[in-house]
């Protein structure tokens, strides 16, 4: 028997729209088992009191903070590290054995998995460099994590910038570094910002990189050498060791509802990059 | 003046070449300290007792991560078969037959299962998948299979990413001389467009399986961590990434060694998987 060609074409049509939407409802079923679950726990103590008893009851506060100092001062490092690549890769250098090097380098940072870089963490911040487990080698490591994605968007952005303006910038007199501080990197902005976003969505959902350097103490951390725990890290032992469903949805809530936020922001940013150069 | 104006631009692209470089110092003391810490067990042990040992007892002198080769193998290659036919459709409908509009809603809605934290990806699974094994399989539950399934479900923004990405590249006059020869839709991309994006689209089933294979947390809550190899689907498994996350925190000496050595295996398989799809990416843009 032969099937209708046309008949054929709109059973696949139907097919893969299916798949598509099937998709998007694990996101969306994700979203509401998280908000069902967790919102009922959600109260302004909460957020602002510390755990007791472990994270049996109690609340949240020095993960949140943790989760914020974390995100924060690795981003913080990784940005001029990452931005300064991508401007050497693109304005300082023409494609050359060299720069596919450095490239090699960026992709094989973005494949390591994160167990690699908590492994990696543990015995060269923690244990050579003596920094124990504290916020300090979870900053370090988590920076050097989210390094790739910093680099390649800033160097997707900064390449979108038109030729045009950094000649009309050269013909006005200006020197290289001005051109890319005054013409480009405010052109590139938005791409740029879009990649610290994601990075920072990265560590905040990080768990294995982060539970093996920067530990899981429940105290907040006052100094870059305590212990602390993200939200992230604080979800997965609740959850794991059974702690506490009722706080670990509550968490996962938490988690969750600040990584869409983020990622939002980011591809929104992203959108008003493309729109303006295309 | 003039000279003053030289030397500050000259500082400053030296401090940009500095930049440059610190990724590729980060990638090597990387693989220096983790092969500095896990090599020397495979010299003291041998290789074919840890790559090919049966017994993992770190505390007693044997250190075979056989088993948990062949499960992430194995769970890896099951993520595959759950994730890679439903992502490819989502990137096929994506790039073919989406409107412009729900191509808008779309796209941003399947990027963000990739920011969903893979912690919480586990924890579904273990209250979801899991119990729906054990009751309706058999079984304790925690197995190749609930694993498989939870990493088929993390895989899919990648793989859906990347083969978007080499199936939009496709020229549209390829799409266009097949129609006017009278071929539907379907059979444009069945015939024309799958073949001249293949390349693509198996080097995101291989970045897909690079990622399933490094996925730790998730793997941990919903594999089950029995230490031997799995003989059915429904058997609990441990991967080489979970025997690092679940021992590290109390490791000493020669285990905490073993623990590195795991870590050399893995390191070495994803860069094996992130050759191969380097290769059929390049071939892509050179062909």
């Amino acid at each position: 028997m032969r099937l209708n060609p046309r008949f054929t074409d709109k059973f696949i049509r139907g097919a893969l729209l299916f798949q598509a939407l099937f998709t998007v409802s694990i996101l969306v079923f994700i979203v509401f088992i998280v908000f069902i679950k967790g919102a009922a726990n959600i109260t302004p103590q909460f957020i602002f009191s510390y755990p007791e008893d472990m994270g049996r009851h109690g609340g949240i506060f020095p993960a949140i903070l943790g989760t914020v100092f974390l995100a924060v001062l690795s981003i913080a490092l990784a940005t001029p590290l990452g931005v300064g690549t991508a401007i050497y890769l693109t304005e300082y250098t023409k494609e050359s054995t060299l720069t596919r090097i450095i490239r090699f380098g960026v992709e094989s940072l973005a494949g390591i998995p994160s167990i690699i870089y908590g492994l990696f963490g543990f015995i060269f911040f923690v244990i050579k460099l003596k920094l124990g487990w504290s916020l300090l080698s979870g900053t370090l490591t988590i920076m050097i994590m989210v390094l790739p994605t910093i680099i390649r968007t800033a160097e997707e952005a900064i390449k979108a910038v038109p030729r045009n303006l950094r000649i009309v910038s050269f013909s006005l007199g200006a020197t290289k570094w001005e051109t890319v501080t005054k013409v480009v990197l405010p052109s590139a902005a938005p791409g740029i910002l879009t990649g610290i976003m994601l990075s920072v969505g990265r560590a905040v959902s990080e768990t294995a990189a982060v539970i093996f350097t920067m530990g899981s103490s429940l105290r907040l951390p006052t100094s870059l050498l305590d212990s602390g725990r993200t939200m992230a890290v604080h979800f997965y032992i609740l959850a794991r060791e059974g702690i506490s469903l009722e706080k670990a949805y509550a968490t996962a809530l938490v988690l969750v509802v600040s990584i869409l936020l983020i990622n939002i922001a980011a591809y929104y940013t992203m959108n008003k990059m493309i729109g303006r150069y295309s | 003046m003039a000279n003053r104006f030289f030397s500050r631009e000259h500082l400053i692209k030296c401090l940009l070449v500095v930049a440059a470089f610190s990724s590729l110092l980060f990638l090597f003391i990387i693989f220096a300290f983790i092969l500095g810490e896990g090599l020397p067990l495979f010299y003291k042990v041998g290789v074919i007792k840890i790559i090919l040992g049966f017994t993992w007892a770190p505390t007693k002198g044997f250190f075979g991560i056989f088993p948990m080769i062949v499960s992430s193998y194995m769970v890896t290659l099951g993520a595959l078969i759950f994730g890679a036919p439903l992502a490819l459709g989502c990137a096929t409908y994506l790039s073919e037959y989406a409107s412009r509009r729900m191509k808008l809603f779309l796209k941003p809605a399947l990027e963000l299962l990739a920011g969903i934290p893979s912690v919480v990806y586990g924890f579904l699974g273990v209250v979801y998948i899991v119990p729906l094994i054990r009751e309706y399989l058999g079984g304790p539950g925690f197995s190749i299979l609930a694993t498989s399934a939870v990493l088929g479900i993390m895989i899919l923004p990648t793989i859906i990413s990347i083969s978007f990405d080499s199936l939009m590249s496709v020229p549209p006059t390829y799409r266009e001389a097949s129609i006017a020869m009278g071929a539907t839709k379907w059979q444009t991309i069945c015939n024309v467009v799958l073949p001249a994006a293949r390349s693509g689209i198996l080097a995101s089933f291989i970045l897909g399986m690079g990622r399933a294979v490094g996925e730790t947390m998730a793997v941990i809550m919903v594999a089950g961590n029995a230490l031997r190899i799995p003989m059915s689907l429904l058997d609990p498994l441990r991967t080489l990434t979970s025997n690092i996350a679940l021992e590290l925190a109390y490791a000493a000496g020669d285990h905490r060694s073993a623990l590195f050595s795991t870590g050399v295996v893995l390191l070495i398989i994803i860069m094996i998987l992130n050759f191969v799809a380097n290769f059929w990416v390049k071939r892509k843009v050179t062909g």
